[in-house]
């Protein structure tokens, strides 16, 4: 463009037009829009390394089951097909199978969506339990929002396969509530690989792990540090958002001077390239028109000013990076979900208020046992209830919980989620959710066996951020989905195959996945075959 | 919704004259609108006592679960006086029983987990809440503190875990290599000599391998454990000797030693609590030499010696929902009960928590689906922990003669969407209340 316009004006003063060529203005140079630095765009630190299949999984028809669908709704007869790593069909009665599909007959069985848990410390507190494997709770400091479980995160863990066992396809792996603010948290699909981030549920964003209440003030008030009481915990968790305003301000500001930086070489430039333009431009004109006044005091001009071109400035250096306030920015502008552990119903309203102060939203509460005495509020603020069914009084802030929490959060309208904290309890969430089903019908409240089925499916997905792909059985959603001897809400249903991504990653009765499982204990009294050398095939009998 | 619950109360009430809600027993008070009657201050009562006397209640019409394997529809059970006066197909409600129609309803005998420290231990995480353990001692062997000494007949958990079915609890101290004496409790009672029904009730030993302190470590577990029973049986042999100080020196307390001999020769079982398939054999030898009463309680691969076990007599204690969370436990696995059963073994079923030893029939619900057989698994909860700890004349099972201890279920007892309709202990039906109850009523309609 501008050397088009050059060349055009070079042009027409040839063309011998004899009127003195007019002051050139220098071209508009709008402010720039920068950017945001590459750890803002990253919706995980796991981003990009998902495993990719290398072939797609065979088209799957499972006709005549009951399919809960983790919508509300129940089809107590249908088909349902899995194409491409995503759900295809789900319809009531026999629909034909596809061309080279693998066909099952569903008879008698029920099928849901892969259960989501939205509370696990799989993988980085994993079995057995041995201090080697402690690796859930950074307890250095009460405030680290630096580290992540996707660091940590062992998937040879024997309890990976059991949950898959249980019907579980997804988790949330948090960092443990020893500290106030515990690091971030990795969305994982349960299926085999080397490494959490092979596993990691792309585009899922990462959580951050808080906690209120009785483990931060134990953990470091018995030691004589901050914090000691629940004073000490607020204090420490406003402090910390505290710094991460002032990193989101530093930014702003750097961000700020930057454009203007920017601006303002751009304007030099542009003023120069003006100033280029018109003494070529003037230059041309004079020797086309024979030297006319005032060529000669320009050609002064020219000599005593020279037009040097304009160096760009230095950049002006971006704010230190610092891993953990940025993750607590990413709180602040929500691309981070905030997970708080709290009980107590008090607790749970003075994280509400410090996130009011300092400007973040609460996902989900996780175990909340006296969300029932608050249970309207936080169905007003759309805080999802992460609890169990029935734990309570192992301390003191767990002393009033009452078996139809869950229930109760539900009936007011709010997102009840049945979670686990537990590598046991991962693998009866269906259990867990029943018993909490049966505590609320016998309150009288309302409430279908869908209702329970969401609390594992839908409910945790959405405190996830990955309801739009997971969750419950709609077409074009993950194929994750699970086979169950009979309704899950019974104690005797068995998970009898679990899909992720239209994988079959789980059949009862295969053996282990866990590289730590081999070998340990020869299950089979069955003799081993005779090796050939002592007459074993092929030998003499 | 499930209106089963309301409904059958509301018949039975009309059915039985004296009663006016089966969550307000015993007292004919028909008058009184239940929740008036709810607010009545509690009284302590003294309960339990053998002469006492309780109503007569015939509960007719139900699927009836003895425990032991048999069941029998459309029966009766008649209580009087606490205890089971008849049981029997389509028997005549004897005059002045109280009707109890139970048809659809199943009835089985109460549920037992011996291995909680319910009473013990109100808060988990708070110590001045405990009592599980003795404290202001330096060394492993507790022998000789008792649970009965710290059972507190007004913990909250007490109802929680009634409500759930469960009637009578083993309560055991936690804590050191020889945790000390446990006692048979019945959930009800004012007060402690009321509620507990045997005591010394076992000797809990722990060779599970994590134990603090110096006795940590499975070698150091059996040795200790061994010097502990030698010394108490030469201080059972030489006592008068060991009174005029002309013994050598032993390692365990008097007190411990006394408890210690007490076990000996088979007086009081001896739990072994123990995962590791070596250590379990470590345990039955101890035994062997000790001439002791051994019962294994948690063996997590207790399945790879099931043939031993069955072999020796030994009832073991499982937990169904073990994980491979130690290396004690790492070959633990589902079926653990069901091997365990199919090789002739005596199994009960804990939950092995406190607060949560509600889960009990949920726990044996998993044994059943991972193969144990339906009535096992409900012996496993009644029966097997009531004739393992020596308590089988008198609990376990429905039988004529035996304490009045048994919970009326809306259906199948180890279903989840099953309901506790009635419990009764001791020939009482008991309130199905609790501190969580007070707490849903209270917050039922949020205030504002």
């Amino acid at each position: 463009m501008k050397r088009a316009s050059l060349f055009a004006l070079v042009l027409a003063a040839g063309c011998g037009a004899a009127a003195t060529p007019t002051p050139l203005v220098p071209r508009e140079s709008p402010r720039p829009i920068l950017p945001p630095p590459p750890w803002q765009a990253r919706v995980s630190e796991a981003e990009g390394y998902e495993m990719k299949p290398t072939a797609p999984p065979p088209a799957i028809v499972i006709r005549g089951a009951t399919l809960m669908l983790g919508t509300g709704r129940t089809i107590a007869k249908g088909t349902i097909i899995l194409d491409k790593g995503k759900i295809a069909v789900v319809a009531e009665g026999d629909l034909p199978a596809p061309a080279g599909a693998v066909v099952i007959d569903g008879t008698g069985k029920f099928i849901t969506p892969g259960l989501i848990d939205t509370h696990s410390h799989l993988g980085v507190y994993p079995m057995p339990a041995v201090s080697a494997h402690d690796d859930g709770n950074e307890m250095t400091d009460p405030v680290t929002p630096q580290v992540q479980t996707v660091d940590a995160f062992w998937p040879q863990d024997p309890s990976i396969e059991r949950a898959v066992a249980g019907g579980v396809t997804a988790i949330q792996v948090l960092p443990g509530s020893g500290n106030l603010i515990g690091g971030r948290a990795v969305t994982l699909k349960l299926r085999p690989g080397l490494s959490p981030r092979e596993m990691h549920v792309s585009g899922a964003a990462d959580g951050l792990k808080m906690a209120c209440g009785e483990n931060p003030k134990r953990t470091y008030g018995s030691a004589k540090r901050a914090p000691m009481t629940r004073m000490g915990n607020v204090a420490g968790q406003r402090a910390a958002f505290l710094k991460a305003k002032k990193l989101q301000e530093q930014w702003a500001r750097w961000r700020e001077q930057e454009s203007t930086r920017i601006e303002a070489d751009s304007k030099k430039r542009a003023l120069w390239e003006s100033r280029r333009d018109e003494r070529v431009q003037r230059a041309a004109w004079c020797k086309a028109n024979e030297e006319p006044d005032p060529c000669e005091s320009w050609r002064r001009k020219w000599a005593e000013t020279p037009n040097d071109e304009p160096q760009p400035s230095e950049p002006i250096a971006t704010p230190d990076r610092d891993p953990g306030t940025e993750t607590l920015v990413g709180a602040l502008e929500g691309r981070v979900l905030v997970h708080v552990h709290c009980y107590r119903a008090d607790d749970m309203l003075a994280m509400i208020a410090l996130s009011d102060e300092m400007g973040f939203r609460i996902r989900s509460f996780h175990h909340a046992l006296e969300a029932y005495k608050i249970r309207d509020r936080l169905a007003a603020r759309q805080i999802a209830v992460s609890t169990w069914a029935d734990w309570w009084g192992f301390k003191m802030e767990a002393f009033d919980g009452i078996p139809e929490n869950a229930a109760l959060v539900h009936e007011s309208g709010g997102r009840t989620i049945i979670h686990s904290d537990s590598e046991e309890g991962i693998q009866r969430l269906n259990q867990e959710a029943s018993k909490a089903l049966t505590s609320g019908r016998r309150a009288g409240i309302a409430l279908t066996d869908d209702d329970a089925i969401r609390w594992v499916t839908m409910n945790p997905a959405w405190a996830l951020g990955v309801d739009h792909r997971m969750g419950s059985l709609e077409p074009g959603k993950d194929a994750d989905v699970v086979m169950w001897t009979r309704s899950p809400l019974s104690v005797y249903a068995l998970a009898e195959r679990v899909w992720i991504d239209g994988y079959p990653v789980y059949e009862r009765g295969k053996p282990h996945w866990s590289d730590f499982e081999l070998g340990q204990t020869i299950e089979s009294p069955v003799p081993p075959p005779v090796p050939a050398l002592l007459g074993g095939p092929g030998g003499a009998r | 919704m499930n209106r089963g619950r309301i409904i059958l109360f509301a018949s039975l009430a009309a059915l039985a004259m004296a009663e006016p809600a089966l969550a307000q027993p015993k007292k004919p008070v028909a008058a009184k609108p239940a929740a008036a009657a709810a607010r009545a201050p509690v009284v302590l009562k003294p309960r339990g006592s053998k002469e006492e006397a309780g109503p007569v209640l015939a509960y007719a019409g139900a699927t009836v679960h003895l425990g032991n394997g048999e069941v029998i529809d459309d029966a009766t059970v008649v209580i009087a006086n606490g205890k089971i006066q008849q049981i029997g197909k389509g028997l005549a409600a004897p005059g002045g029983a109280t009707l109890m129609p139970a048809k659809g309803m199943v009835i089985t005998p109460g549920l037992v987990d011996a291995l909680t420290s319910i009473g013990l231990i109100e808060v988990e995480l708070e110590s001045s809440t405990r009592s599980d353990q003795q404290r202001a001692t330096n060394d492993m062997d507790h022998a000789g503190y008792r649970a009965a000494d710290g059972y507190n007949p007004a913990s909250v958990l007490i109802p929680v875990a009634r409500s759930e079915g469960l009637t009578s609890v083993g309560v055991m101290p936690r804590g050191g290599l020889i945790s000390g004496q446990s006692a048979w409790v019945d959930l009800d009672g004012a007060t402690a000599a009321e509620a507990i029904a045997a005591a010394p009730l076992a000797l809990h030993v722990h060779l599970d391998g994590d134990a603090p302190g110096d006795g940590a470590g499975h070698g150091t577990a059996i040795l200790k454990v061994r010097e502990a029973f030698d010394d108490a049986r030469t201080f059972q042999k030489s006592r008068g000797a060991w009174e005029r100080n002309q013994t050598r020196q032993f390692a365990p307390s008097r007190l411990d030693l006394e408890s210690l001999a007490s076990a000996l020769d088979g007086k009081l079982p001896v739990v072994f609590h123990v995962d590791r398939a070596a250590d379990i054999l470590a345990a039955l030898g101890i035994a062997r030499e000790f001439k002791l009463r051994p019962v294994i309680a948690g063996g997590a691969e207790a399945w790879k010696v099931a043939p031993e076990l069955a072999a020796a007599k030994v009832p073991v204690f499982v937990f169904p929902l073990q994980q491979p969370s130690s290396f004690d436990a790492v070959g633990a696995r589902e079926d653990n009960a069901a091997i365990l059963d199919k090789a002739g073994v005596a199994v009960g079923i804990s939950t092995g928590e406190t607060h949560n030893a509600r889960k009990l029939r949920q726990v044996a619900g998993n044994a059943v689906r991972s193969g144990l057989p339906y009535e096992a698994a409900l012996a496993s909860i009644t029966r097997v922990p009531a004739e393992a700890l020596g308590m089988g004349a008198r609990y376990g099972t429905l039988a004529v003669g035996k304490v009045a201890s048994f919970v009326v279920w809306s259906g199948d007892p180890l279903e989840l969407s099953t309901q506790v309709l009635d419990v009764v202990i001791r020939g009482h039906r008991l309130p199905l209340k609790s501190r969580q109850s007070a707490l849903l009523e209270k917050y039922r309609r949020l205030p504002r």
